[in-house]
C-alpha cells in the first residue's frame, strides 16, 4: 500500500512535471508570438509622446495657451535631430564645399555629397546627379520652366497644368508662355476636387510639351494618380514634372515607380529647414537642359571667349549652396524613415477621418475637397462667417490654422469663395488637440454669429 | 471732439475689459454698427489691397471735412475699419494726414498692425491719410 502510494506519488509528481513543462512551453509560445506581434504592430504605430517630446515649439505656449500647430501644410515643425545636424554644421563642420583642399573643405563637401545620396535613396532615383539642391520647390520649377522652356518650348507650344495649382506652379509657365507664344492648358476638376482624367486625356496632344501637377493638393488635400497622369503623357512621348511639396511628408515618392521626369519638394515642409528644396530630373533631360542660373561653381574651365559648364549636378547649382539646409534636410530624412512613411500615413489618415467627421458635425461648416483619396489637409468654409475672423479667434486659443486663399486663386474662384480656414496635421498632431480646435471653432462661430 | 480725445474715449472703453475675447466681442459688435458705404461705391477701385479680407473705403469732402464710410466681408475687419472711420471721419484733411493714431497699441491692436497679419490695418490707414492728402492739394 505504502509501496504503491510511493508509485503513485511518483507517477503523480512526474504528470505535474510533464504538465508545468506543457504550460511552460505553451506559455512561452504564446508569449514569444505575442512578443513578435508586438513588435511588428511597433513598426506601424507612432509613440506620439516620444515623438512630441522631440519637436522642442510643441512646449511652447501662444496667446497663454499651449500650442496646437495646424499650419503644417505651410510649414512643418523640426524635430531636435534637424536642429542638431545645424549647429553641428555650423560648430563642427564649417567650410565652403567642391573648393578647398583643406580638410574642414574635403570634410563637409563628403558630408554634403553624402546628403545628396541620402536624398537619392529617399526618391529612389536613379542616379545622384540627378539630384539638385534648389531653395525650394518654387525655385525647383523656375528652374525647370527657365531651363526646360529654353531648350524645348517655341511659339505654339503648349503645356498642361492643373486646376488646384499652387501659383507656384502656374506663375512660372504662365510667364514662359508669354514669353514664347506658347499656350497653357490646365485640367479641371470636379466638385469633390478630383482631376478629370478624361479632360486630361483630352488635352494631351502632338502640340504639349511638357505636364506639370501637384502630386497632392494643398488645399483640397486630393492625391492626384500621378502615375496614371505620368503614363498618359509618356505615351505621347511628353515628359511630366510633379510638384510634391504636399506630398513628401505624408507619403513616399519613388520617382522610378512614378517614371517621373522631374519631381521637386521643399525641405522645410518634410520637417527640414527652410531655404532649401530638391529638383529631381532624369538624366537624360537635365544633360540637354541649359544652365539656369550661372557663376561660381557651375563650371569646368571659363574664358572670356567661351565658358564650358560642369556636369551634374554642379552645373544647376551657381553659387555656395544652402549647405546647412542640406545636412539639415538628410537628418529631416532619416528622422522620417526611422519613424516610416507607411507608420506616418496611417496615423496621419486617422488624424484625417476624426477630424472631417467631428467638423461635419458643426452646423454651417462645409468642407472644400471631399477626394476619395485624400492626404491630412482638410479646408472648410463656416457659411456667412469670414476664414479670416475665425482663424483670428483660433489664434487667440493658441490654434494655428492658416487662412485665405492658400496661393489658389484660381482654384478659390473655381469653387466660387474668397477663401477658405485650412487645418493640416502632422504626425505629431493628436486626437486630443483635435478636440480643442473643434471647441474652439465652436466658439469661435458663437462669438462671430 | 478732436482725434486725440476720440482716440482717449477708444482707450477708456477698451479698458473694461480684461480679457481677449471680451475685447474682441467688443470689436465684432463695433463692426456690426459701421455706417455700411453705399452699394454703388462697393466697387474694385474702392477695395484696399494688401487685405486678407476685403475692404472697401470711401471718402468724401463735405464743408472742409473728410467723410469716411466703408464695409469689409470679415466682421474682425469690420470692427477694425469702424474703430478708424469713428476716429479720423469728420475731420480736416491736416488733421487727420498728422494724426499719430496711438490707441491701436495701447487698446492691445497692436498685433494687427504686423505685416504678417495680412488683415490691411496699415493699408487702411495709408489709404485713408492719402484721400486726406488728396483732399488738401485739390
Amino acid at each position: 500500500m505504502l509501496l504503491f502510494d510511493k508509485k503513485k506519488t511518483s507517477a503523480l509528481k512526474h504528470f505535474i512535471i510533464l504538465q508545468f513543462k506543457f504550460y511552460l512551453e505553451l506559455f512561452l509560445t504564446l508569449h514569444f508570438q505575442k512578443m513578435t506581434t508586438i513588435n511588428s504592430i511597433d513598426k506601424t504605430i507612432i509613440d506620439i509622446q516620444k515623438v512630441r517630446a522631440q519637436f522642442p515649439i510643441l512646449s511652447r505656449r501662444v496667446n497663454g495657451k499651449l500650442l496646437i500647430y495646424f499650419d503644417n501644410g505651410a510649414t512643418a515643425q523640426k524635430p531636435i535631430q534637424v536642429i542638431d545636424a545645424i549647429v553641428y554644421y555650423y560648430i563642427n563642420q564649417n567650410a565652403n564645399i567642391h573648393r578647398g583642399v583643406h580638410t574642414l573643405s574635403q570634410e563637409i563637401t563628403v558630408a554634403y555629397e553624402h546628403a545628396r545620396v541620402t536624398i537619392q535613396k529617399h526618391l529612389n532615383a536613379e542616379h545622384a546627379h540627378e539630384i539638385i539642391f534648389t531653395k525650394g520647390t518654387t525655385d525647383s520649377i523656375n528652374l525647370v520652366a527657365h531651363s526646360f522652356g529654353k531648350k524645348y518650348i517655341t511659339k505654339g507650344d503648349e503645356i498642361i497644368i492643373s486646376e488646384m495649382e499652387h501659383h507656384s506652379n502656374i506663375l512660372p509657365w504662365q510667364q514662359l508662355c508669354e514669353e514664347k507664344g506658347a499656350i497653357l492648358k490646365v485640367i479641371p476638376i470636379n466638385d469633390s476636387g478630383e482631376l478629370l482624367m478624361d479632360e486630361y486625356e483630352k488635352l494631351l496632344s502632338s502640340k504639349t510639351k511638357i505636364v506639370s501637377v501637384t502630386h497632392i493638393s494643398n488645399v483640397l488635400g486630393t492625391i492626384n494618380p500621378v502615375k496614371e497622369i505620368i503614363a498618359l503623357a509618356h505615351a505621347k512621348n511628353i515628359p511630366v514634372l510633379i510638384d510634391g511639396a504636399q506630398a513628401v511628408p505624408h507619403t513616399k515618392a519613388d520617382v522610378q515607380e512614378l517614371d517621373a521626369d522631374f519631381y521637386c519638394f521643399s525641405a522645410h515642409k518634410l520637417f527640414g529647414p527652410t531655404g532649401v528644396g530638391i529638383l529631381y530630373g532624369k538624366e537624360k533631360y537635365l544633360n540637354e537642359m541649359p544652365p539656369y542660373q550661372v557663376g561660381g561653381g557651375t563650371i569646368k574651365t571659363v574664358t572670356f571667349a567661351k565658358t564650358e559648364y560642369a556636369d551634374l549636378p554642379l552645373k544647376f547649382e551657381a553659387g555656395t549652396p544652402h549647405i546647412a539646409g542640406g545636412m539639415g534636410l538628410a537628418a529631416a530624412i532619416n528622422y522620417v524613415n526611422e519613424i516610416g512613411l507607411d507608420a506616418i500615413a496611417a496615423y496621419e489618415h486617422e488624424l484625417l477621418v476624426y477630424a472631417t467627421s467631428a467638423l461635419n458635425k458643426i452646423n454651417g461648416v462645409k468642407i472644400i475637397g471631399e477626394a476619395a483619396n485624400k492626404a491630412s489637409v482638410i479646408s472648410f468654409v463656416v457659411e456667412g462667417l469670414h476664414p479670416f475672423d475665425l482663424g483670428t479667434i483660433l489664434d487667440q486659443l493658441g490654434i494655428a490654422v492658416r487662412t485665405g486663399h492658400h496661393c489658389t486663386q484660381p482654384l478659390m474662384q473655381r469653387f466660387g469663395i474668397q477663401g477658405t480656414v485650412r487645418v493640416s496635421f502632422a504626425f505629431y498632431n493628436t486626437k486630443e488637440e483635435i478636440d480643442e480646435f473643434i471647441i474652439g471653432l465652436e466658439r469661435a462661430i458663437k462669438m462671430l454669429s | 471732439m478732436s482725434i486725440e480725445e476720440i482716440e482717449q474715449e477708444i482707450i477708456e472703453e477698451f479698458e473694461i475689459f480684461d480679457d481677449w475675447m471680451g475685447k474682441y466681442e467688443f470689436l465684432i459688435d463695433m463692426g456690426k454698427s459701421l455706417p455700411m458705404i453705399e452699394e454703388k461705391y462697393k466697387t474694385d477701385d474702392k477695395l484696399i489691397k494688401g487685405c486678407q479680407s476685403r475692404v472697401w473705403m470711401h471718402s468724401e469732402l463735405k464743408d472742409g471735412k473728410v467723410i469716411f464710410t466703408a464695409d469689409s466681408d470679415a466682421i474682425i475687419t469690420k470692427g477694425m475699419v469702424a474703430l478708424m472711420v469713428r476716429v479720423l471721419s469728420n475731420h480736416t484733411p491736416d488733421e487727420i494726414i498728422n494724426a499719430k493714431l496711438e490707441f491701436v497699441d495701447k487698446i492691445g491692436l497692436t498685433q494687427h498692425l504686423s505685416p504678417t497679419r495680412s488683415n490691411g490695418l496699415v493699408s487702411m490707414i495709408k489709404q485713408m491719410k492719402m484721400d486726406a492728402l488728396a483732399y488738401k492739394v485739390k
